[in-house]
């Protein structure tokens, strides 16, 4: 291999791990709301979509950057919320299949809500982000996607720095960890719940201006959540550690797949490559790599 | 009480050389080989240990439970009572020792051969199967005996037939000997927690096994009750034959209905015998008041 | 003795459902058979029943792996696309294959792929599980696209449904396809109905509700999964072929996607689980747009109802 491919390969590397820090993006989301109340919430990536679509048409409409973020924050935690209100807590106990396709229905539900308020046409979504790439040593690293990873990393750390140092993240962990133990010292479930809809809510929001600069404000957006489900799986679905190392993962040996091995079976293999992968890794740890082993109780 | 540590440290130290030694034990092979060819043990253990993260749950532990008899494990709570069921019965794999079941001797017990092997079981919280009948919940019970396959079952082949006439006659017979008969068709997650435990009782039953594992059968329920159940587990051994090893949280009903009991205490056996010599055991006795005293109040 | 007491005096139930259901049988049979032909509109039985019959059939399907089996698979679509290319290929490659033939030839492709994706299932459960049957869903709509071969080395994928013919007689029409389709359902249920009332059917309960029981007390659990799977696709299958042949005609492999997955997974969510009457009820009643949501499922139905008017 001489230089330049060796080069080469770095980059798409370099470019690959860049891009899974947006899928770990949409992860956490999803991590949040299933360690604390056992969820998977598939209309994590409904949200997304209403989070970029409410902020790009605020602006659109005269609204100040700032002013737009400020009210598309408040109306995902106001989503969050209604959602957390009116959809899960009635359906309290019931099975986390029956909660998931609930979740399922919502993300429909939510779609036709964005479409119906927003319309349906494609946006762009300028953050006032420069994405000329710069050289580093010979490789081409796009500012924007440093730019994205930086941002998720500060979010990360916010986000950890919440839940480890204030007294309702730590009600947070003990729901994580045992739901009848919480309850039975007195801790407010359904107020911790809220909360963590909410912060979800936020993640949403991330994700969606970051993912709507890079492929413009549109429906298909929403189908991101199909970008985080293989990565959940690899990393587990109760790790927030998981979420970004399986979101490095997979984006790195996506990009990698298919540089190198999509000519030959005719490309286009990004559709399905993260959940082969995601498949094989769960056939030797079934509860993927970050998840915890628990011992059946009989 | 320096002293006590000390020696506690000390006893400790060589149950783990022993246990070390139990992974590769000639004598105890010996030992198990010997009990295990001897027609009246139906189940022999030999240097039973298990442990979960770190904490040991079970040190070399040995039983040998013999043809028709009703051996009760007590203990206090987590003395390893249920952990060591789950052994017998394959679902936790043990990380030392070995269990013959019958003549064969396994490190490991493959749980789906179990039933071949002749054995049921219930479980400590309820394992029946809420979607089906009473009924078809005991019929379960005998499916380890069905050989039909699904096309057979469809286009309804004589194999087939005779297979489902034969489970519902052997079914019908366990629902009259448990008197559910007035709930058999009910969908059992219906049923009250004490006949639900019946279901349980009976599609283990239904299987004709050899050995006969509860765990726990009469937890929760009123001493009524519990009376009943200690008259089924009695009429199962003394018409059907079946070996059964009972775990119980209440001694009083253990002492009237077993045979022999085993008492295990912090993942030791530390007494074995008829219920009377039990009773007088000193060990059994401190360990009991031991835990009287500390939480639950059982007395002997 | 007190058996055959207790047989006796079942008797005569058994007798009273049973005319009971012979009446109901009477009944459908002279509705599918001769009212409909007779008196629906073209538009009916094109626009309406000829979907209906074929969404019910994979959700027949599905409702048997996911409500029976209590495996959550969201790769129904997959199956559906595997057993429309698979009978088309095989009417096109094999010279003379009676429909009859084709059809369950294509089943028998649909099951052997459900059969492989159906193998993660051995290790992993419920979420794990779910996720992995997507792979079954990209991955075999990928390779339709990807590989001519398999639409005849049309540019764009799309194939294009075959002379439909029974013993000589073409089921072209309307009313022929709608005659083929409304038999294959009508044979299919009437196993499927018999399979879930069997020991079989019993041991898909028995793994759903509690798996480590059922291992206990000698289920084949592996098998049992497998074998869920398995019949779960071949049904799945020939829905995909009405589907395509008989009613869409043309179908491309973007035909079959996620969207298809999931509103198959809605029909069962809500006409319920493990109910296989709950299938036909839904997608009849969504069809006259009725809004029909028992309990936990409000949200989905909602979703469809939105669904329709938004798109």
């Amino acid at each position: 291999m001489s230089y330049y491919d060796f080069l080469f390969v770095i980059e798409v590397l370099v470019g690959g791990l860049l891009s899974g820090v947006m899928y770990s993006l949409v992860a956490i989301g999803f991590v949040l709301i299933y360690k604390t109340s056992g969820v998977l919430n598939f209309a994590q990536g409904s949200m997304v979509l209403f989070a970029a679509l409410t902020f790009v048409s605020l602006v659109e409409r005269g609204i100040p950057f700032a002013l737009s973020l400020l009210i598309t924050f408040a109306v995902m935690v106001a989503l969050g919320f209604t959602i957390e209100r009116t959809v899960l807590r009635p359906l309290v106990n019931r099975s986390p299949m029956t909660l998931f396709m609930a979740t399922l229905g919502l993300s429909y539900i939510i779609e036709g809500a964005a479409q119906l308020i927003w319309g349906t046409q494609v946006h762009g979504l300028d953050l006032g982000i420069d994405d000329t790439p710069f050289e580093v040593g010979g490789i081409l690293i796009s500012s924007f996607d440093l730019l994205a990873a930086a941002i998720a990393a500060a979010m990360v750390a916010g986000l950890s720095a919440f839940f480890y140092w204030t007294r309702i993240g730590l009600a947070f962990r003990a729901v994580a960890d045992d739901q009848f133990a919480a309850l039975a010292v007195g801790l407010r479930l359904p107020r911790i719940w809220g909360t963590v809809w909410t912060a979800a809510g936020f993640v949403a929001l991330v994700a969606g201006l970051l993912w709507g600069a890079r492929l413009g404000v549109r429906f298909s957006l929403s189908l991101i959540v199909l970008k985080a489900l293989p990565v959940l799986v690899l990393g587990a679905f109760d790790s927030i550690l998981g979420a970004i190392v399986g979101g490095l993962i997979i984006g790195a040996s996506e990009k990698l797949a298919e540089v190198y091995l999509g000519p030959f079976v005719g490309g286009g293999i990004e559709g399905w490559f993260a959940y082969a992968l995601a498949l094989v890794v769960l056939l030797v740890r079934p509860s993927g790599l970050f998840g915890q082993k628990t011992v059946e109780r009989v | 009480m320096i002293g006590a540590s000390l020696g506690a440290a000390a006893y400790e130290r060589a149950s783990e050389i022993s246990a070390i030694l139990a992974v590769a034990n000639p004598v105890g092979d010996r030992r198990l080989a010997r009990l295990s060819s001897r027609p009246d043990v139906v189940l022999a253990l030999s240097g039973i240990g298990i442990s979960f993260g770190g904490v040991k749950a079970l040190s070399d532990v040995d039983l040998e439970v013999e043809v028709g008899e009703i051996r009760a494990v007590i203990g206090p709570n987590g003395a390893g009572k249920s952990s060591l069921i789950n052994i017998i019965s394959g679902l936790y794999h043990a990380d030392r020792g070995r269990i013959a079941i019958g003549g064969q001797s396994f490190s490991r017990v493959p749980a789906s051969r179990l039933a071949r092997l002749g054995v049921a079981r219930t479980f400590q919280n309820l394992a029946l199967f809420g979607g089906l009948s009473v009924r078809n919940n005991i019929a379960c019970g005998r499916v380890h005996t069905r050989r039909a396959s699904f096309v057979e079952h469809i286009a309804g082949l004589p194999r087939a037939r005779s297979e489902d006439a034969g489970i519902a006659e052997k079914t019908d017979q366990i629902v009259a000997f448990l008197h559910l008969e007035s709930v058999a068709d009910r969908l059992v997650a219906t049923l009250p927690y004490g006949l639900q435990k019946r279901v349980e009782l009976a599609r283990a039953l239904v299987a004709e096994p050899k050995l006969l594992l509860l765990d726990e059968p009469m937890a929760g329920m009123t001493a009524t009750e519990k009376a009943e159940m200690a008259g089924f587990v009695r009429a199962a051994r003394d018409r059907h034959g079946v070996t059964i090893i009972l775990i119980e949280h209440d001694i009083g009903v253990v002492m009237g209905l077993s045979d022999r009991v085993a008492v295990l205490d912090y993942g030791r056996k530390i007494a074995d015998g008829t219920p009377a010599e039990v009773r007088a055991d000193p060990a059994v006795i401190r360990a009991y008041i031991g835990t009287a005293e500390g939480e639950n109040g059982e007395d002997i | 003795m007190a058996v055959q007491a207790l047989d006796a005096a079942r008797l005569p139930v058994d007798w009273a459902k049973l005319v009971q259901k012979l009446a109901l049988a009477t009944a459908l049979f002279v509705v599918a058979y001769g009212v409909v032909p007779a008196y629906a509109s073209g538009y009916l039985v094109e626009a309406i029943l000829l979907p209906f019959l074929a969404l019910s059939l994979a959700a027949v399907g599905l409702n048997l792996l996911t409500g029976y089996c209590g495996q959550l698979s969201l790769g129904s679509s997959a199956f559906m696309a595997v057993g429309a290319f698979g009978a088309y290929n095989f009417n096109l490659r094999v010279e003379g294959l009676p429909l009859a033939v084709t059809m369950i030839l294509a089943g028998i492709s649909a099951a052997g792929f459900g059969v492989v994706f159906g193998l993660p299932s051995l290790r992993l459960r419920g979420f794990y599980l779910a996720v992995s049957t997507l792979a079954a869903q990209f991955f075999v709509q990928w390779a339709l696209t990807k590989f001519g071969w398999f639409s005849n080395d049309n540019p764009s994928g799309v194939i294009s449904a075959p002379h439909l013919a029974v013993a000589g007689l073409s089921l072209d029409s309307a009313t022929g396809r709608y005659l083929l389709s409304v038999t294959t359902v009508m044979v299919l249920t009437a196993l499927v109905w018999r399979l879930v009332n069997s020991a079989t059917g019993r041991n898909f309960i028995a793994v759903r509700d509690n798996e480590t029981a059922a291992r206990v007390i000698g289920v084949p659990v592996l098998r049992t999964k497998l074998l869920a799977f398995a019949i779960s696709s071949f049904i799945i299958g020939i829905a995909g072929v009405l589907w395509a042949f008989t009613y869409l005609r043309t179908v491309e492999p973007a035909g079959f996607n996620l969207d298809r997955s999931f509103q198959i997974l809605f029909i069962i969510i809500i006409g319920g689980l493990a109910s296989i009457r709950g299938a036909f009820w839904v997608r009849r009643s969504s069809l006259s747009s009725r809004s029909f949501c028992p309990g936990s499922a409000h949200s989905c139905s909602a979703a469809c109802s939105i669904r329709a008017f938004s798109t």
